[in-house]
């Protein structure tokens, strides 16, 4: 689906090359995969994500969408549709003043007729359970509301995979949990290839699969299981692990045994209570 | 405050001037600046304030949104008005016995400038207030797209129109942020020589500037992102018809055109 | 006292047919020295309430006094009302315009007509505040990192030496290592002694381990007030507001439901280590029962 080969870059400031963002970086992600990306600023996360669509293009190395170069001019319109891009600030991504002229936005520029782009619109605003908001004015929703706005219009390209850098960095708890849960949906119902970026853990937890980035190039790539079990090297990559992963983990670093290969409440819950058993047993 | 200018904005509702052909509302609009500026007789004024009356009511946008909308440039109406009255020549015009300076002639004239930019001011938020920007801009491009065989960018100039028009509200947002924000560092924007206040804009001004660049960058990126080119080849979610309903209200404004006109030169 | 507020009522947009009733009936008393922090979810209030603290909104009814004095005052006194309550607004790095770091903290201080002596002073005691090198005052702010534009946008609320700090959602859009970086600087800060801290937030993450007390706001309205114990102990009717409780906290409730002895009032993971080490330490002494 999405695959980068060697991918090389750096940012011309005009008098020389200033630090190579991306550094030899090879990733393949598949068909219907969710990915999270994590990484401090300025590791080269944003960068990436604009080779997936030709908005850059490499200076070494290539990237390919559906098997197509990037670099081929003639199809960079191809890879653009197939490849729905969020941003982070809401307000400088929505084009239009009515909800719903905002998403057929894309559908317009691809030359689609009249009528389909209604279907369109109507069913990516439905997806993103934003369809009673279609005639209000996208200046006075929520931030939480716009994101979804904004996720509705790139997935009215029909696109085969959706990139999304930071969608939630400007948004208070009830807007992240809003686009997560649509991301999740996205996933599960349209078999959705979803590229998450992200500085929260909590998110990444709920991805498929964990690559994190570290000056340019690619430190780990796992489950999210197997990524926050490395709870010393993303500590020193400057990133955090959810807060129960961290308890388990400290835990058992002061000698008690205590699995820390857990995400979620429940699970180090479990994990506490099996260890405070084996005590009992053992006494 | 900066956030009372409702001026250019859309009003989200369902009536017969929304559904009207934006060229259509675009085309009366204009024919009723001329006729305003053509009115000569009281009897002429009286048609053309009716007229905007009408439309207010069709429109079921609220009568008070009309008087936000004048608002602003309430300063400006009275100021014209005060000009007019004391600098135009003529009988003088006595007010309890007393000259004053005013003329009969210059309250003429200041009544006539007063309603004229009130209906004026009226007409075009009637227009934005029922047409989204999409539309407007798509009724402009069409209307001007004879031009475009000779050369000239019709549709970068209404894509233009409908970006600025959206970014209104999120700029005017920034200015009162940013404002506050430098107040909270003591600075006064109200006090002082005229220089000094215009170098205090300057703490306003840089940031709202590069904030401006900021936003035309990230909407660039994510325009492209999703596919424009440019306006060939583009279709639209809503394409612009000329219905019956457009014919009736053609023909109804007309009619109150040539009104003012058999009012004005016929009469 | 440093800050009391009393009655405080504010409508938005009064008159139109979006009117909205944003603070409600708000009763506050800080005294100096507090740490405060002040929770609430978008359009909760809370941001229209730290404008009120320097009278850049004023109430449409009661009462907002800091230091005695009301802020509805005008003029030289409205001025001093504003030193004293030093405001960061949210991307407060977004409010940055001169050509270098140094006169842009300048510009506080300037604006209160300084000496230039005490307004050097003031800058560089400023930029150690916030962990800004010396090296990086004669450079142009907007060559700086997203992180340390914010720290230099901080500073220039810091060198008017405010009694109060307010600083609204500090970490919003930042890397965990730059959040980490700029609460532990706010936490410094407080703990050199000179100032009573605000902190807006809606991550009680972020908030539950720095502040020793907890206003919450929800619809206009004051919904707990507290020390951080007190607040949390409500920790499901905060859920039902929209707010998340840390997930640590969630995990000691679940612990203690699940049979464990271990104190329930825990909302850092260090916290939440040690009660348990004590706890698993209990046990293997057996001196706890199944």
């Amino acid at each position: 689906m999405l695959k980068a080969e060697n991918l090389l870059y750096s940012y011309d400031n005009g008098v020389k090359k200033v630090d190579t963002v991306l550094d030899n970086l090879n990733l393949n992600i598949k068909k219907g995969e969710f990915v999270a990306v994590l990484g401090h600023n300025g590791c080269g996360k944003s960068t990436l994500a604009k080779h997936f669509n030709g908005l850059l293009l490499p200076l070494g190395g290539d990237v390919y969408v559906q098997g197509i170069n990037t670099k081929d001019e003639e199809m960079l319109w191809t890879i653009r549709r197939q490849v729905g891009m969020v941003f982070q600030n809401p307000d400088n991504q929505i084009v239009a003043n009515v909800v719903e002229e905002d998403v057929a936005f894309a559908p317009e520029n691809l030359g689609i007729p009249s009528a389909e782009i209604r279907k369109r619109v109507d069913d990516a605003l439905k997806t993103v359970d934003m369809y009673r908001y279609r005639k209000h004015a996208p200046h006075l929703l929520s931030g939480g509301q716009k994101q979804r706005v904004a996720i509705a219009g790139a997935i009215a390209m029909r696109p085969e995979c959706i990139v999304m850098d930071e969608p939630t960095a400007m948004l208070d708890p009830m807007g992240r949990a809003e686009v997560m849960e649509t991301i999740l949906k996205l996933k599960a119902q349209e078999n959705m290839t979803v590229v998450l970026i992200t500085h929260y853990m909590d998110e990444a937890a709920m991805a498929d699969r964990v690559v994190v980035m570290d000056d340019g190039h690619i430190v780990v790539d796992d489950t999210p299981r197997n990524v926050f079990s490395q709870v010393e090297l993303l500590k020193s990559l400057g990133l955090d692990v959810p807060q129960v992963t961290e308890l388990a983990y400290s835990l058992n670093k002061e000698g008690f045994d205590v699995n820390y290969d857990v995400l979620t409440v429940t699970e180090c819950a479990d994990a506490i209570m099996d260890y405070v058993r084996s005590i009992k047993s053992g006494n | 405050m900066l956030k009372d200018i409702t001026l250019g904005q859309y009003f989200p509702i369902d009536s017969f001037l929304h559904r009207l052909d934006p060229r259509t509302k675009i085309l009366i609009f204009i024919l009723d600046i001329v006729a305003i500026f053509m009115a000569q007789t009281v009897e002429s004024y009286v048609v053309l304030i009716l007229f905007t009356f009408l439309v207010m009511l069709i429109s079921k946008v609220p009568v008070k949104m009309y008087f936000k909308g004048l608002k602003p440039i309430l300063y400006i109406i009275v100021f014209t008005a005060l000009l007019n009255l004391f600098l135009t020549q003529g009988e003088d015009l006595p007010i309890f016995g007393y000259s004053v300076g005013i003329t009969v002639e210059g309250a003429i004239v200041a009544a006539k400038m007063a309603t004229r930019l009130v209906l004026l001011i009226i007409g075009s938020s009637a227009l934005t207030y029922t047409t989204s920007p999409m539309a407007l801009t798509d009724g402009i491009e069409k209307l001007l797209k004879p031009l475009s065989k000779i050369g000239f960018p019709t549709h970068e100039l209404a894509m233009m129109m409908s970006i600025a028009i959206k970014f209104i509200p999120t700029l005017i947002e920034e200015t009162d942020k940013i404002i506050k924000a430098q107040q909270a560092r003591g600075a006064s924007f109200d006090t002082g020589s005229i220089f000094k206040r215009a170098k205090a804009l300057i703490p306003m001004l840089v940031p709202l500037f590069i904030s401006a660049f900021r936003r035309a960058d990230e909407l660039a990126i994510a325009m492209e992102s999703r596919c424009y080119t440019g306006g060939d080849g583009r279709t639209r979610l809503k394409e612009i018809k000329f219905t019956h309903k457009d014919l009736a209200a053609t023909i109804c404004f007309l009619m109150f055109f040539a009104c003012v006109i058999f009012l004005d030169f016929i009469f | 006292m440093a800050i009391k507020i009393e009655n405080l009522d504010y409508v938005y947009m009064q008159g139109s047919p979006f009117e909205k009733k944003a603070l409600d009936n708000i009763n506050i008393e800080i005294k100096d020295g507090e740490f405060v922090g002040l929770i609430g979810h978008t359009g909760s209030g809370k941001s229209t309430l730290v404008q009120h603290l320097n009278g850049l909104l004023k109430p449409h009814s009661g009462h907002v006094f800091i230091n005695e004095h009301e802020t509805t005052e005008k003029g030289e006194k409205l001025k001093k009302l504003r030193c004293d309550v030093g405001l960061v607004f949210q991307y407060p790095e977004h409010q940055l315009f001169e050509e270098t770091v140094y006169k842009d903290i300048a510009y506080g201080p300037t604006n209160l007509g300084l000496p230039k002596e005490e307004i050097d002073i003031r800058v560089r005691d400023a930029a150690r505040c916030v962990g800004l090198p010396p090296e990086v005052l004669d450079k142009s702010p907007f060559d700086l990192s997203g992180g340390q534009k914010r720290r230099v946008a901080i500073a220039g609320v810091i060198a008017m030496k405010p009694s109060v700090l307010v600083l609204d959602e500090p970490t919003a859009g930042l890397d965990p290592a730059g959040r980490e970086e700029i609460l532990s600087q706010i936490k410094s800060i407080y703990d050199e002694g000179n100032m009573t801290v605000i902190l807006v937030s809606h991550s009680m993450e972020d908030v539950a381990r720095l502040v020793n007390r907890l206003i919450v706001m929800n619809e206009g309205k004051v919904f707990a007030d507290g020390t951080v114990d007190e607040v949390f102990s409500r920790g499901r009717e905060l859920r039902n507001i929209g707010l998340n409780v840390p997930q640590v906290n969630v995990l000691i409730d679940e612990l203690v439901a699940r049979g464990l002895n271990i104190n329930p009032n825990i909302y850092t993971v260090e916290n939440a280590k040690n009660e348990l080490i004590e706890y698993f330490k209990r046990i293997k002494e057996g001196g706890e029962n199944a």
